[in-house]
């Protein structure tokens, strides 16, 4: 008796961690956009922005570390350690363990190079930083997958929520990427702001002036 | 710390985070660029100054020798 | 896209005291008396000097056969940058001389000041003397990393492909030379945006420190020189500091080219002794105002001008310099405010949009100075422009803001009175033809900047 419930206290904790997991991660992804965009939670301070981004993405860390350490630990399934870091090198449910093995890969990934910012060009840590799409999309399949805990009541709720929150930030920041004006044309942006007397425009103006729509300030 | 606290503005992207972080060095402009004080960072300052620059979203921000 | 107005390679006119002297003489070989000038320019017409003719006047380039030797000869020559930032040229050799990792060495023809002639002229019509200049700078800071960066005209860079490898055949080069283009671009003979677009990216400046001189092309040591510098540094190695300094002052020795727009219209690019009298090169009769130092450069007042020296101790008194020669003299039919209200829009969309100050601050300025070019201005543009002017100085990763801030500043001060005309309706000739040049058009695109 004793061994089924601590077998099952493990089970239950990893499942939960995981949960906690998913929502942080995506927490974190959305902040990210956020920060990207320069954008504020309403009536907070930006460094505020920067700092749950931050915060959020350890804690979620410690989650993930739980979920992990709970899983391997528990008799009732068997997950070989190597299979928490390597992809698909576990027997039991490959592909979707995998995924979580591709994630936490990632999320280390992102982790140390975000704390060793200060000293890697920046350059190399913004395309690695990008691989926090990938690794939120690895964490979704994997969590979605790998036992029916968020196919069904609340917590697919929870999961539509989270895959439409996502999604809208992505679209979000994709539109402003495509609205951005170029550097070589900021200056002449900025001067067609300011044509006083309806002055002729500079010669040469944006060529594809549709696509622009007047800024109040130029980025 | 005998260094100077400097912006590069070729990265810089307007957050602003830096004058909220450090309001005693830095200021923002109308179009919402950090003014950044010259000259040496005073002692007392040294941890905000540094979370300053590591917080930076574009890491813009730069600890240099006093020029 | 076509680089605005041609310019011809103009014969350096006869008259301005100080210039090469007209008249017929017998081709002379050598440096000619100390203090003879032209030195850079052949004596007679524009006609392009070719390698024999080159030869037979001043021989092979003396090398040292080992690194440094150049070094206290220019020291003790006093020779300073020509490309505008008057810099100690030894000390730019002895820092890069010093890097630990093999340097480059550009010799910078990327002239994109508009109103500047002189670099494409020595070019054109003194290659020679410019590559020789080019080989003596790398044997002395031991490199074998060499190119002219030249600002994109296809005649002109044919035929500098073409000095080359004559010289390359006949064994006068030591290190093999490269010609790289150069975008049309105001910024682009900028030290960092020259060594940025070298190493393959845009001609766009970047932020200092590291300098070019510490890490520049590929993130070498590189020293850069302005062409008309490695021109006197070929002369000076072969007839030593004490001919260098028979022309100049003590303070500022030896000659320069510079590009005088006379007010009759008139544009040459003549040769002269740093100390050389204004009112000798420039014709300031019917002249308001001087412009010295190009679109970067200052105003000075008709008649303080004509009591200066074409000399930084004269100049800089006033609030300008000599920078790169470029001599203006506004014709006093002209609306001075007009003028560099036009200016300052072609200097703002120079901007390469990287730094907010810059591209916030130079196409307000340049709208205000359109606002005070036009009849009863708003009275709040001066005080904007003046606010603007104080907020993008310094904050810029290159000096164009700064530039165009002093350019601006300048003409605030020099052509107030017109100012106080324009606040009551009227001004000098509203419909007069714009007076200083531009090119046709300007940037828009990525393209245009590698």
């Amino acid at each position: 008796m004793n061994g089924i419930t601590h077998s099952t206290a493990l089970w239950y904790a990893s499942r939960a961690t995981g949960v906690v997991s998913l929502l942080l991660l995506t927490g974190v992804v959305l902040l990210g956009v956020l920060v990207n965009r320069q954008g504020r939670l309403p009536g907070l301070p930006r460094f505020v922005v920067t700092g749950l981004h931050r915060n959020l993405s350890l804690l979620g860390v410690v989650f993930v570390a739980i979920h992990v350490i709970t899983a391997v630990l528990d008799p009732y399934v068997s997950i070989q350690i190597a299979a928490v870091v390597v992809p698909f090198a576990s027997s039991y449910k490959s592909l979707w363990l995998g995924l979580g093995a591709i994630s936490l890969d990632l999320v280390l990934a992102l982790i140390l190079t975000s704390l060793a910012r200060a000293r890697i060009s920046r350059r190399f840590w913004r395309s690695l930083h990008w691989l926090s799409y990938a690794a939120w999309v690895s964490a979704l399949g994997h969590s979605l997958f790998i036992s029916t805990d968020l196919q069904s009541g609340v917590l697919l709720y929870m999961t539509i929520a989270c895959i439409l929150a996502v999604l809208a930030a992505v679209i979000w920041r994709v539109a402003h990427a495509g609205r951005e004006i170029p550097r070589e044309e900021r200056a002449a942006a900025t001067l067609a702001m300011m044509s006083p007397r309806g002055a002729p425009r500079a010669p040469g103006s944006p060529r594809d002036g549709a696509r622009r729509r007047a800024p109040e300030n130029v980025r | 710390m005998n260094k100077e606290l400097r912006v590069d503005p070729t990265v810089c992207s307007g957050h602003g985070l830096c004058a909220e972080l450090l309001p005693e060095l830095i200021t923002l402009d109308e179009w919402g660029y950090p003014i950044v004080a010259r000259g040496a960072v005073p002692g007392s300052l040294d941890r905000h100054v540094r979370r300053a620059v590591t917080d930076c979203p574009a890491l813009a921000l730069k600890l240099l020798p006093v020029s | 896209m076509t680089y605005g107005t041609t310019v011809p390679y103009p014969a350096p006119s006869p008259g301005p005291r100080g210039s090469h002297p007209a008249g017929t003489a017998p081709a002379r070989t050598g440096p000619g008396a100390p203090g003879d000038l032209p030195r850079l320019l052949p004596e007679h017409g524009a006609v392009p000097v070719d390698l024999r003719t080159h030869l037979s006047r001043h021989a092979a380039p003396p090398y040292f056969g080992q690194p440094g030797k150049l070094i206290p000869v220019l020291e003790a020559a006093g020779l300073t940058g020509r490309g505008g930032a008057a810099f100690p040229v030894y000390r730019k050799l002895e820092a890069v001389a010093e890097a630990r990792t093999q340097p480059v060495v550009i010799g910078n023809g990327a002239e994109g000041e508009p109103a500047s002639d002189k670099d494409k002229s020595l070019l054109w019509i003194s290659p020679h003397l410019v590559l020789d200049g080019l080989q003596l700078a790398a044997e002395a800071v031991g490199s074998q990393a060499v190119a002219l960066y030249v600002h994109r005209n296809t005649r002109l860079q044919e035929r500098l492909r073409a000095a080359v490898a004559e010289r390359a055949a006949a064994g006068v080069d030591v290190a093999a030379v490269e010609i790289i283009d150069a975008p049309p671009r105001f910024l682009a003979g900028e030290e960092s945006a020259l060594a940025s677009r070298i190493s393959g990216g845009p001609a766009m400046p970047r932020f200092k420190p590291p300098r070019v001189f510490e890490r520049g092309v590929v993130g070498r040591p590189t020293l850069v020189h302005n062409v008309e510098t490695l021109a006197h540094i070929a002369l000076i190695a072969r007839y030593g500091p004490a001919w260098f300094r028979a022309a100049g002052t003590p303070g500022e020795p030896g000659s320069m080219l510079c590009t005088l727009h006379q007010a009759d219209g008139r544009r040459d690019v003549v040769e002269t002794g740093l100390g050389t009298p204004l009112r000798d090169l420039l014709r300031l009769d019917g002249t308001q105002a001087v412009l010295s130092g190009g679109y970067h450069g200052a105003w000075v007042p008709a008649a303080d001008a004509a009591r200066m020296t074409l000399s930084n101790e004269d100049l800089q008194a006033a609030g300008a310099f000599v920078g790169a020669g470029v001599l203006v003299a506004l014709p006093a039919d002209c609306c001075g405010i007009a003028e560099t209200a036009r200016v300052a829009r072609y200097l703002a969309l120079e901007s390469a949009g990287q730094c907010g100050p810059c591209f916030n601050g130079l196409p307000r300025i340049a709208a205000a100075l359109d606002e005070v070019a036009g009849p009863r201005p708003d009275p709040r543009a001066v005080t904007d422009m003046i606010r603007w002017a104080g907020l993008v100085e310094g904050r810029g990763a290159c000096h164009h803001p700064d530039g165009t801030t002093r350019f601006v500043r300048s003409a605030l001060h020099v052509f107030r009175e017109e100012i106080r005309n324009h606040s009551a309706g009227r001004c000098v000739d509203p419909a007069r033809e714009p007076f200083l040049p531009l090119p046709a058009d300007t940037a828009l695109d990525a393209a245009d900047w590698n």
